[in-house]
């Protein structure tokens, strides 16, 4: 689905699977090996397996409108940060499909306060990466998501 | 992922294990709801002590179930929460909205 060379660089690994539910829970499996062997913490873990799974959901339910046998394809790399030197290191994640253009006003998020029980896929992918960002190109919807490792908390009281 | 039930006096307590996700949320959804509004159980509780993962349709799921409950004026409880399941309640700010405890123990005692 991406051909671009530069996609390449770094790469960690690469996903090619089909928009079947019943993939979500070993694409779950893949990033929560991934990210430990990366260096995040436990918490960190979570926030980004949370995150795919969530973005891969909202691509299966409402890109593809629920049909299992759609193309979709997720590229894990590794990244670097120049300007932060505590965090300079990041799984970079692209997930690319071939539905029909996303409405950047649908990606709207909805107030929390409002206790429903729709809409909070979104929330979580923003509250659990450093970057969020969304393009289409050549007919692929690629929906860009970073995560920095964060480095460990110095000890200040000695 | 797999859901069974308990009734203990006025209470119906189910059992869930493994993931409540896209594939299996409408699952939990249709049990909470047969058992909130066309039962209309006394208390309906959530044992989530199995459950390693919970997406934004399975919080979708317990939402729609503590609002039916509400609505019918019966309690739903949750008890047994993950780190990863407690954390998906506070980042969607719902921590404080759902009656949890820790246990059974504490949850059928509350």
């Amino acid at each position: 689905m991406e051909r671009n060379e530069d996609l390449n660089r770094g790469l960690l690994l690469k996903l090619e699977l089909i928009s079947n539910p019943s993939l979500l829970c070993a694409v779950r499996g893949a990033v929560e090996r991934l990210t430990e062997s990366f260096g995040f913490s436990a918490t960190e873990c979570r926030a980004v397996t949370r995150a795919v799974d969530e973005a891969l959901t909202n691509i299966i339910r409402h890109t593809y409108c629920g049909r299992a046998d759609q193309p979709i394809e997720v590229l894990f790399r590794s990244v670097q940060r120049q300007a932060d030197p505590e965090s300079a290191v990041g799984l970079e994640i692209l997930l690319c499909d071939r539905g029909p253009a996303i409405n950047p006003e649908q990606m709207g998020l909805r107030a929390l306060e409002e206790v429903r029980s729709g809409g909070l896929g979104l929330h979580f992918i923003q509250q659990s990466m450093d970057i969020v960002e969304y393009n289409r190109a050549n007919g692929t919807n690629r929906l860009r998501l970073v995560k920095y490792v964060r480095a460990p908390q110095q000890d200040v009281s000695s | 992922m797999q859901i069974s039930s308990r009734e203990l006096d006025k209470t119906v307590i189910f059992d869930v294990s493994g993931d409540i996700d896209l594939v299996n949320s409408p699952t939990v959804r249709k049990a909470l709801l047969r058992e909130v509004r066309e039962k209309r159980t006394p208390r309906v509780v959530m044992n989530l002590s199995k459950v390693r993962y919970i997406d934004s349709s399975g919080v979708a799921s317990l939402v729609e179930g503590l609002k039916a409950s509400q609505d019918v004026g019966s309690r739903f409880i949750l008890f047994g929460l993950s780190t990863s399941a407690r954390e998906v309640l506070q980042l969607s700010r719902l921590l404080k909205i759902f009656e949890i405890y820790d246990n059974e123990e504490q949850a059928l005692a509350g």
